[in-house]
């Protein structure tokens, strides 16, 4: 039990921080970019992401190996991820859509979105990667989705106070933003070498 | 004995940014000090030739910007990164090693962000880490003290060192003593125990008081900023106490694997950090209750980078983390303002 508990928390530091989805491999950038300009907006995001990360993380899993592995149709996999991805982001947007009408309006065009973020289905493809079993897939998604939210939220309250600096004209906005993103990527690697993963 | 009887304002003179940067570089006197003494004229030249570059290429971004020169540099906030830059990297690291970290801090941490009190990381911390990953040989290569190194003081005489620096000298001749520090030592040690560790290696056992005065000469700097109020005690104190409880928590469970509170203390940039680097007061957060919150977060996560981390001192990138941390802390540790009667947490309300 502790053995597992422990793998658990490795899976979790280093895929919330040490291979951090945005700031160290670099996926779901559009989102991270996009939605970032507001808290609020940005909290919502990260909320809906780690619901559809996580639902979606297990779904990939359950069907790889209960549906394309005994069929010998891994070759499937892509696209049959990215339709079970389509179906909980449908599913998430219903939800929402139902629970919280203001952020379904403040997330607006996002929410479908989540649809083509590349960390979903990065997630989904990691796991069969590295062999993930189903409580690591759980794990993986999960920690994949807290380390994406941990990014957007501390980027997004950076980007409305540098919103208001005296930017030089050049830099304003998208471009300003990049730079920070490079910046926290930099800080974000001296947790590089805690957990080997 | 009389009084003088006075009605308010007391305090009849604002204390303006020059002069805060003024006190500021007169606290960094005993550390430059003590690094000059213990580790040759390195340092010296570093942080003149840093300071050259800060100015010149603050003046060239100013220019740019078109901003008048004089009132933007007169405030010194250029050199006192450039000096906490310059005494963070190796005193003998090469003269372009010095001007990338400067590049880098003043035009991009700090200028791109619009200039002084916008910047939302530490300038100095940014070129530390960047020069960190990008010249890993040059940024390790740090001088072993004049204790160690059988020719006794100085470590190398002024010419010869500006000579390494500058690139006239074969880089062989600075090998001989350049060493690893006691946080290096102790990080790569194998599978020894801290105390064989200690007791095999000649920078533990003989040159370790080298870091022991050079963090008190920074102690020493800190508390006169803390006298002269330039500098609140929240975000210092508490990454110390921070820090120092990790270490003791680790080393009374297993003292073999892990180093002992005092060592964390009073080696690396611990005490440069703490007094110097985490007071910056436009990256860090802003209230009390958020500087305390900051500081420890600072101190938990060098201990973290220190003892399982890739990097011997994780001082720069603890403090990264916590600078793009900072605005989030800002929203959740609002003071209470005067007639509320709870505090208002994260966006709440009309805002």
């Amino acid at each position: 039990m502790t053995g597992a508990m422990t793998d658990f928390l490795l899976i979790l530091i280093s895929t919330v921080l040490v291979n951090n989805f945005v700031l160290v491999q670099f996926l779901g950038l559009c989102p991270f970019m996009g939605v970032s300009n507001k808290l609020e907006t940005a909290m919502g995001m990260s909320l809906a992401t780690t619901f559809v990360l996580t639902l979606s993380s297990v779904c990939s899993y359950l069907v790889y190996s209960a549906l394309l592995k005994p069929f010998g149709l891994e070759y499937l996999q892509t696209i049959a991820f990215i339709l079970v991805i389509a179906v909980v982001v449908q599913f998430t947007e219903m939800v929402v859509h139902k629970t919280s009408p203001m952020l379904y309006k403040l997330l607006g065009i996002f929410l479908p979105l989540i649809t083509t973020n590349c960390a979903v289905l990065g997630v989904a493809l990691l796991n069969i990667k590295k062999q993930n079993g189903f409580i690591e897939s759980i794990a993986y998604g999960f920690g994949a989705a807290v380390g994406f939210s941990l990014a957007l939220v501390l980027f997004s309250a950076i980007r409305e106070r540098v919103a208001v600096a005296d930017v030089p004209v050049p830099f304003r906005g998208a471009a300003i933003g990049m730079v920070t993103a490079g910046l926290m990527s930099l800080a974000f690697m001296g947790f590089a070498g805690l957990v080997q993963f | 004995m009389s009084l003088i009887r006075m009605s308010s304002p007391h305090v009849y003179k604002a204390n303006s940014t020059a002069n805060v940067m003024r006190l500021v570089l007169l606290a960094t006197l005993p550390g430059i000090t003590a690094l000059t003494v213990f580790f040759g004229w390195g340092t010296l030249i570093q942080i003149v030739w840093a300071a050259l570059l800060a100015v010149a290429f603050e003046a060239a971004i100013l220019k740019l910007r078109r901003r008048p020169l004089g009132f933007y540099l007169s405030d010194g906030s250029a050199i006192v990164t450039a000096l906490l830059l310059a005494v963070a990297i190796p005193p003998f690291a090469p003269w372009w090693v010095t001007a990338v970290g400067v590049f880098v801090a003043i035009v991009i941490a700090k200028h791109l962000y619009g200039g002084l009190g916008q910047n939302p990381f530490n300038p100095a911390m940014v070129a530390y880490a960047l020069l960190l990953i990008s010249f890993p040989v040059e940024m390790t290569r740090w001088t072993s003290p004049f204790v160690l190194n059988g020719e006794g003081w100085p470590v190398a005489s002024f010419m010869d060192t500006l000579g390494a620096i500058f690139g006239s000298v074969e880089h062989i001749w600075y090998d001989s003593f350049t060493g690893a520090t006691p946080l290096d030592e102790l990080r790569h040690r194998g599978g020894l125990t801290t105390e064989e560790t200690w007791r095999q290696s000649l920078v533990l056992s003989q040159g370790i008081g080298a870091w022991h005065a050079v963090s008190a000469a920074w102690f020493m700097g800190g508390i006169f900023l803390l006298y002269r109020k330039i500098i609140t005690w929240h975000a210092p104190i508490s990454m110390l106490l921070a820090l120092a409880v990790c270490a003791t928590l680790f080393y009374g469970f297993d003292p073999d694997s892990y180093a002992d509170p005092f060592f964390h203390l009073s080696t690396g940039a611990t005490m440069l950090a703490a007094f110097f680097i985490i007071t910056d007061p436009v990256s860090s957060a802003t209230s009390n209750r958020g500087r305390i919150i900051f500081g420890a977060s600072i101190g938990v996560l060098i201990f973290i980078i220190r003892t399982w981390g890739n990097y011997p001192d994780g001082v720069a990138f603890a403090v990264l983390l916590l600078n793009l941390a900072a605005p989030f802390i800002d929203l959740y540790s609002q003071p209470r303002s005067y007639g509320h009667s709870r505090a208002n947490k994260g966006r709440g309300g009309k805002a």
